[in-house]
């Protein structure tokens, strides 16, 4: 690891002020940032933490739904998202071990928006409403592209803003390694209509199955899904599975996220 | 009424007290004064000519004290072999140098062809970076593939080896005639072309080594972690750095797991002592997991064609095998001995097979040294024959459990000579193959399967009957077979004047629990509590001599050793007793801790005799030496045989092909057992690393030689979720017949025996569930290698 400043501002105007400073770069769980850290791979010259903010910790029910600060990690969601969002709780609890849940969080997941991350698949499927410090960006304009997302220079993501479905399940296949998702699923159903947002597949990153939303939203079974095919075009091929594989991992977990949504 | 103390019991490792409160003492743990760190610099490419190495810049950053490189060791010797093969033309195998940091050439990914010696680890690494970047490598086409190795002579990994073969051996040349006549005349042939898959030790401590020289006295110290610091001593001593072996001395303290990766002498311990050696001052080096992953030696590594005679109900007539064994770059210790001795004389298995000839061409590649890893060669041969047995019965459509019922060596044929040169002195496979079909609930599979089948998911069984030979080895034998060392092992047993004791063992105790077991032993020998007795290993100071532990030979070896010291410590306190009692010496019998005159009430206890052996003002000085402390070394006069019988049942999920592994049953044979705790304790891991590799663990490297799998976010490794709590059992006893405590060994059981269970039940559960096209699966036999079975 090569030497560094660190800054851990308590309000989003004085982390923003510190990101403006050459060489700075956000640090939130560190879940992936530290490893890269640790191997030379990365050398900013400050770090400026994001988890001293008060205003971006928490989740919270309100009349948008359920709000969720973007330092907020996966064990409290998995707590406190419980009650209001089963499913968004249930990803959130089997994000990495308990080290990763109780550092990682939803903002350093989604500003990361690793093609194998399980958050995305929850944001997007969900419909979610990314909020930063200068606006809020609807999840389906938010994710554009393996790591690459609609955040400009400077600005941070705060929360995330997430509709409450009727019905919903997030159904992992796991990389046997990583423990990544080799292909995740996740299905929301909504009142009018039904998203199905798919992680680990694709080198575009998190997508969703328009297909399988289009029938599921006409038949919410996993029925309904039987009849599609999903192409292995553009799906990621490496040593854990071929693109043909992920495309049948893409139509079972679908299935299986459907029949276990509740 | 299980015994509390002693030989039996399930005494609870003392060791574990500190392990597991975080007061062990591993080698990265000790601080020296005035301590250095070193960095070495690695090559990023499998296979380059080093044009030039400037080491200007690297030598004028902060902290920097010294750069080493290839150069300064062109005149040391090498890291050899300690096993000459021969091929079957008779010529001997090659051997190149393998020098301590790479020169001239790198050879594969990791290779290090340059140290940087500096005040901190920091600066080290900072000049080791520049160092790299300073380097002209020239990259030349890696030669990856072992097909492809000898298939095509124009690249080579050593220039000086024209083919990239080390040798091409045969086992036994005299039977191949027989074999094939055999083989003309069978009337079913099975065939089997398999993947036997690298694999990466992963100890949990990483590799680390301190350097100290003494210049008031000219001595050096190796602090590192090794499971045999006197073969290190012995290696980077006499041939790698011309030290005189008694101006070395070689330190493993705690170590954290080898699994057969840490047996082996590495250029990082000689360069620390060189080093040290320059600056005065210690040097120390830990490996980071990376370099565990490039540079610790792997596991493994055969591609076979394996044929298998028989007749139509199931007899096995002959079975031929051939082998391309990967050396990776360079010869590490045991690499040779590893795909030979320890997998050819296997090639029988627990069989009645008459006719068996073992094929192997061992291949230079641009990857890792591949050596001896936990089972090593008979992980496998065991693999081999097991699934082509499967098969066998599959093909001809007959009861895997029957089949081999029918082939098993009888309980009154031993000693049993196979025709792969081993001597099986004991066993009885029948006992645990049926002591297997009780636990493991044969009768009732098909009711499980009927309840996997409502899950959706497809429930296989698949079996294997196992045997390995232990207890490394007669040193005549091996001699003849090859080996540059003796396999011999060694103990001292000292008695201090207040009666308790220390043992200095040439074990070397890397997790495996020497430190009770020792004691159990020799507190049931002696008839004092196991507290009474302190286990000491792991330093060449202290220790008179040993091989150290690999191959699960440290009880039937080094623990015979401690026990024929023992018995010489019992002969003394005889005679001192007898003069203490004023009786003949023949007349003294030792039982439950007191020399006694027999048929009397007069006795001494143990602890009298060892008071008066230091304090001999009544003793008989004139006809018998003071003190009491016996050393005895211990040569084997066979190997020990191990055997068992496993069944892995499984549940695959068709959709996705994950493999779950449903239960796990273990009927083990391996002699006397000391601690069943413990047995049971390396049963488990041996069988979680033999499941890593069924289902998990990938080696691989891509065609220009890079690692893909170099961390663990792409190396799989077993985690708990991963296996099942599993039924061992070890109530089948034929005690060894030739070393005095009648054990074999238990370490690499698990291993040995597993991996052949968990691929037969994934084939078992594909065929019953209709995906009769699928013969076989490569470990490891992943989700989407399974999905492609069924679907390809």
């Amino acid at each position: 690891m090569h030497n560094f400043d660190f800054v851990k501002p308590s309000s989003i105007a004085d982390a923003v002020k510190a990101l403006s400073a050459e060489g700075a770069q956000a640090l939130s769980g560190g879940q992936t940032l530290t490893p890269t850290l640790k191997q030379r791979l990365a050398a900013p010259s400050v770090l400026v933490s994001l988890t001293g903010i008060a205003e971006m910790q928490g989740v919270c029910m309100g009349a948008d739904g359920l709000s969720v600060g973007a330092a907020t990690t996966h064990a409290t969601v998995a707590k406190e998202a419980a009650a209001h969002y089963p499913a968004l709780a249930a990803l959130a609890g089997g994000i990495g071990d308990p080290a990763v849940r109780n550092r990682g969080t939803i903002g350093g997941s989604i500003a990361n928006n690793d093609p194998a991350a399980c958050y995305p698949a929850g944001v997007l499927g969900s419909g979610a409403t990314v909020v930063t410090n200068r606006r809020k960006i609807a999840a389906d304009d938010y994710f554009q592209g393996m790591f690459t997302t609609a955040l400009e220079e400077g600005e941070i993501v705060t929360g995330v803003t997430f509709p409450i479905p009727e019905k919903a399940a997030y159904v992992k296949f796991n990389q046997p390694a990583s423990r990544f998702a080799l292909t995740a699923v996740f299905v929301a159903k909504f009142k009018d209509g039904v998203r199905v947002a798919v992680t680990g597949a694709s080198n575009d990153g998190v997508f969703r199955w328009s297909e399988a939303e289009k029938a599921l939203s006409g038949n919410f079974s996993a029925a309904a899904v039987e009849g599609l095919t999903v192409s292995p075009d553009g799906l990621i091929g490496d040593l854990h599975g071929t693109p043909a594989y992920r495309a049948n991992l893409v139509k079972v977990l679908t299935k299986r996220a459907v029949a276990a949504a509740h | 009424m299980p015994k509390d103390t002693g030989i039996g019991a399930s005494s609870k490792r003392r060791e574990d007290v500190r392990f597991l409160s975080g007061r062990g003492v591993y080698t990265d743990d000790m601080a020296m004064h005035g301590q250095t760190y070193a960095v070495f610099v690695r090559s990023n490419v499998a296979h380059g000519r080093i044009k030039s190495i400037n080491t200007a810049n690297a030598a004028a950053m902060p902290g920097v004290l010294a750069i080493f490189t290839g150069e300064d060791f062109k005149d040391v010797g090498g890291n050899p072999a300690g096993w000459l093969i021969n091929s079957r033309d008779g010529t001997p195998m090659r051997e190149p140098k393998r020098p301590v940091l790479a020169h001239g050439k790198v050879r594969h990914v990791g290779d290090a062809y340059a140290a940087v010696i500096a005040e901190t680890y920091n600066q080290a690494k900072d000049a080791a970076q520049q160092l790299a970047d300073d380097s002209d490598i020239e990259e030349l086409p890696a030669i990856v593939d072992m097909r492809k190795a000898v298939a095509d002579a124009s690249n080579r990994v050593h220039d000086e080896i024209p083919d990239n073969l080390c040798f091409d051996w045969g086992w036994i040349e005299d039977n191949r005639a027989a074999v094939d006549a055999a083989f003309k005349s069978a009337p079913h042939i099975t065939t089997l072309e398999l993947v036997n898959n690298r694999l990466v030790p992963n100890a949990m401590e990483p590799r680390a080594s301190i350097g100290e020289y003494f210049p008031g006295t000219g001595d050096y110290k190796l602090t590192t972690t090794s499971q045999n610091p006197h073969l290190t001593r012995l290696l980077v001593a006499a041939f790698v750095l011309g030290i005189p072996e008694n101006k070395l001395t070689v330190v493993a303290p705690d170590v954290g797991g080898g699994f057969g990766s840490k047996i082996y002498h590495y250029g990082e311990e000689a360069l620390v002592l060189a080093a040290a050696r320059k600056l005065g001052r210690p040097v120390r080096w830990t490996a980071e997991r990376t370099e565990s992953f490039l540079t610790d030696a792997h596991g493994r590594d055969h591609v076979t064609k394996i044929e298998m005679a028989s007749t139509k109900d199931g007899e096995i007539l002959a079975i031929r095998t051939e082998t391309l064994a990967n050396v990776g770059a360079y010869l590490s210790n045991f690499s040779t001995a590893t795909p030979t001795f320890l997998h050819g004389t296997l090639m029988a298995g627990p069989y009645k097979v008459p006719h068996v000839y073992v094929n192997v061409k061992t291949v230079f590649t641009n990857t890792a040294p591949v050596d001896a890893y936990r089972g090593a060669g008979r992980p496998e041969a065991t693999f081999s024959i097991e699934r082509i047995v499967d098969k066998m019965c599959r093909e001809l459509n007959l009861d895997p459990f029957e089949v081999r019922r029918k082939n098993l060596i009888q309980p009154d044929q031993f000693p049993y000579t196979t025709p792969v040169g081993l001597v099986y002195d004991t066993g009885n496979y029948q006992a645990t193959l049926d002591k297997l079909i009780e636990l493991a609930d044969v009768a009732g599979f098909e009711k499980r399967a009927a309840a996997s089948k409502a899950k959706g998911k497809l429930r296989g069984m698949g079996l294997s009957t196992w045997i390995e030979a232990c207890g490394i080895a007669p040193s005549n034998l091996v001699g003849v077979l090859g080996s540059r060392v003796g396999l011999y092992d060694a103990a001292t047993v000292r008695v201090n004047a207040t009666g308790n004791i220390s043992v200095m063992t040439g074990a070397h105790s890397h997790g495996q629990g020497h430190e009770t077991v020792f004691a159990q032993v020799v507190a049931e020998k002696l008839g004092i509590p196991e507290s009474s007795i302190e286990i000491v290993h792991g330093d060449t100071s202290k220790i008179p001599f040993g091989m150290g532990s690999y191959g699960s030979r440290s009880l039937a070896v080094c623990g015979s050793a401690m026990s024929k010291a023992v018995d010489k410590i019992i002969a003394k306190g005889k005679k001192i007793a007898a003069h203490m009692l004023e009786a003949s010496e023949n007349d003294i019998v030792f039982a439950d801790g007191k020399f006694s005159v027999a048929g009397t009430d007069k006795a001494k206890s143990f602890g009298e005799i060892a008071f008066s052996a230091y304090v001999p003002h009544n003793y008989p000085l004139e006809t018998l030496e003071p003190g009491l402390e016996e050393t005895a070394f211990y040569d084997p006069a066979n190997f020990t045989y191990p055997a068992g019988a496993y069944l892995c049942e499984v549940e695959v999920d068709p959709e996705t092909g994950k493999v779950d592994i449903a239960s796990f049953t273990c009927a083990d044979d391996f002699g006397h057992v000391m601690n069943p705790m413990i047995v049971e304790g390396q049963v488990h891991g041996g069988v979680g690393q033999g499941i890593g590799q069924a289902l998990l663990e990938n080696t691989s490297y891509d065609e220009n030689g890079q690692l893909l799998t170099a961390s663990y976010m792409d190396y799989a490794m077993p985690r708990a979720d991963d296996v099942p709590f599993y039924k061992v059992d070890h109530s089948c006893i034929t005690p060894c017949t030739h070393n005095p405590l009648g054990v074999k060994g238990c370490g690499e059981a698990g291993a040995i025996g597993s991996p052949p269970a968990v691929v037969n039940a994934v084939i078992d559960a594909l065929h019953r569930g209709g995906h009769t096209h699928v013969k076989h699966i490569d470990m490891p036999v992943s989700p989407a290698r399974v999905w492609q079975a069924i679907n390809g």
